[in-house]
């Protein structure tokens, strides 16, 4: 069609042919280079659909072998010899308590320390070391940790195979997610608004607390519930340390009705995990139990999305005030 | 010519300055800022204005390695804010400074102009409310935002912004105020606000401003300095500057041939 309009126009006397000719080719240049655009766009766009496909048809998978389990019944259950009554219940109490003590060693530490490498470690070969060490950390197999926690928290510390070792070990694990996303959240943060803080007057410390905490935040927060999510699903590490496959009791209430209404008995209970109490179905060998796993699998993938579903959105939310 | 009695507020004493990795961008200016004046730097880029300008609130400590000689000397106390017993964070609490692009915090209009004084443990309410409507007023905002104080500062238009950032720079009652090119990133109106904002500020204090605006220079200044390669080349007020100045330097460079 181009072409046609072109044709259709008679050069006039001002434009010579030359420049007609010029033209044209720049418009097949132009053609070619968007060629190159449509084709990547496509290429991405199958890459993409490959990926959600794959994890559509895995969920799918479990949704349709575990849909029949999903009631309050499998929630509210012990494990129990019998595939049809077993539930999640000790799992599901189990990784939430584990999760808690993930966060709150996790949280706290991870954040302290990016906060220090990235405000107050002065940049020199020690400090790009700890860096280099620090992102290594996140790419360590989760069995090595495992190994670490049995050895460090199960034996010399005497810990026991309990929900405080297992939150200790998780949060390990996700440490270097938690710090490299501080990091990353806090560089974020334009020099300009720095200096503004500390030209009217602010020490470091005043402008970390009032400033850059409240800045990157937003992006802190994305990173830990990323962490928190990858914890969850982690069953390596869980397993290493000792956890128990069939547990058909609950730890001790965290609260209670008497002073000082807190307790920590919990703490060094014994416990499952959501992935471990799915493994332990799965390599039963009666396939009712083989249900019970994949409705387990497919409750972990929601919560999984949920999680990094809600730091998606907390993330838009935190980030629309905010605007460099 | 410069009236040898006029007050002085501040003065540089053979200052020199070395950036990280040895880079002598300053060397031996000496000169003083007169009290209640403005104060114009000038001169190419890379000539060291803006550096010299950061050295009167220490702005370069909190980068490692940069290295200052010489003194700047602040009257009446004779204090040399550059010298080591000198807390870099009790000199940004004399001298405030704003920025050559509107840096406004991600806080509400109210906010970013009580920061400076948060920062020095002021949290009375009224008393904040008072200085931020004075500060708001002395930087010709305070009918622009009185309605919506609470408002992000991002929602303001770039010179209302940069407005903003005067105001919080005087919320603190500096003594003296530095504008690092306050106008470059404005249009013409809002540089114009500005530039008439600065005169009525220097009744109260004094100013020191770089610019790349030579008629912005001219329009506002008392005194004007021209800078090249790290060297106070002539300071004189501005008027002798911009008709007769004493060197072929200064001549070539505002009159356009050079720079």
């Amino acid at each position: 069609m181009m072409s046609t309009n072109m044709t259709t126009k008679k050069p006039t006397s001002s434009t010579p042919a030359s420049v007609l000719k010029n033209l044209g080719e720049v418009r097949a240049m132009i053609k070619r280079h968007k060629l190159n655009d449509y084709l990547f766009s496509l290429i991405g766009l199958l890459a993409l659909s490959l990926a959600l496909l794959t994890l559509m048809t895995l969920f799918m998978d479990l949704v349709i072998d575990g849909y029949q389990r999903f009631n309050l019944d499998f929630f509210s259950n012990f494990p129990s010899r019998r595939a049809g009554s077993a539930g999640l219940l000790s799992a599901w109490v189990g990784s939430a308590l584990v999760m808690l003590v993930t966060f709150i060693v996790a949280v706290p530490m991870g954040v302290a320390a990016g906060l220090y490498l990235e405000e107050y470690a002065p940049k020199n070969w020690f400090s790009d070391l700890i860096e280099i060490n620090v992102t290594n950390l996140a790419g360590v197999p989760s069995i090595v940790y495992g190994l670490l926690a049995l050895g460090l928290f199960v034996y010399i510390l005497g810990l026991g195979q309990s929900i405080l070792t297992a939150g200790l070990t998780l949060g390990l694990l996700i440490l270097p997610i938690v710090i490299v996303s501080t990091r990353e959240s806090i560089r974020a943060i334009p020099t300009a608004i720095r200096e503004a803080a500390y030209a009217v007057g602010a020490t470091k410390w005043q402008v970390v607390y009032d400033h850059v905490l409240k800045y990157s935040y937003g992006g802190i927060l994305t990173g830990v519930i990323i962490g928190m999510a990858r914890a969850l699903g982690e069953t390596a590490p869980i397993i290493t340390i000792g956890a128990l496959t069939f547990i058909a009791f609950l730890p001790p209430s965290p609260v209670s009705d008497v002073a000082p209404f807190i307790n920590f008995e919990w703490l060094s209970s014994g416990f499952t995990v959501l992935p471990i109490q799915m493994f332990n179905w799965l390599s039963r060998p009666d396939h009712a139990f083989h249900i019970n796993a994949a409705a387990t699998g497919a409750i972990i993938i929601l919560l999984t999305l949920l999680m990094n579903g809600t730091a998606i959105y907390l993330r838009y939310k935190i980030r629309k005030n905010i605007k460099w | 010519m410069i009236n040898p009695t006029t007050p002085i507020k501040a003065e540089s004493r053979d200052l020199n300055f070395f950036y990280n990795g040895g880079n002598h961008a300053l060397k031996s200016v000496n000169m003083p800022l007169y009290e209640n004046k403005i104060t114009a730097l000038i001169g190419p880029s890379g000539c060291g204005k803006s550096t010299f300008l950061r050295c009167f609130n220490r702005m370069h400590d909190l980068y490692p390695g940069n290295k200052y000689q010489g003194q700047i000397v602040m009257h009446p106390d004779n204090t040399n804010i550059l010298e080591h017993g000198v807390d870099p964070i009790e000199v940004r609490m004399r001298i405030s400074m704003v920025f050559q692009k509107p840096n406004p915090f991600p806080k509400s209009i109210y906010e970013n102009v009580a920061y400076g004084l948060r920062v020095r443990g002021e949290s009375n309410k009224r008393q904040l409310d008072d200085k931020v409507e004075e500060a708001l007023k002395g930087a010709a905002l305070w009918n622009e935002v009185k309605d919506r104080l609470q408002d992000l500062a991002f929602n303001l238009s770039g010179g209302q912004q940069q407005r903003l950032c005067i105001a919080r720079a005087l919320a603190t009652d500096p003594e003296i105020m530095l504008f690092d090119e306050p106008t470059s990133a404005l249009d013409p109106i809002a540089t114009a606000n500005i530039e008439e904002l600065m005169s009525e500020l220097k009744q109260k204090l004094t100013i020191l401003v770089v610019t790349h605006n030579m008629q912005q220079a001219a329009r506002v200044s008392d005194y004007t300095a021209y800078m090249y390669l790290g060297e106070l080349m002539e300071y004189d007020d501005t008027n002798t500057i911009f008709t007769r100045p004493s060197r072929k330097e200064t001549e070539d460079y505002i009159t356009g041939k050079f720079g």
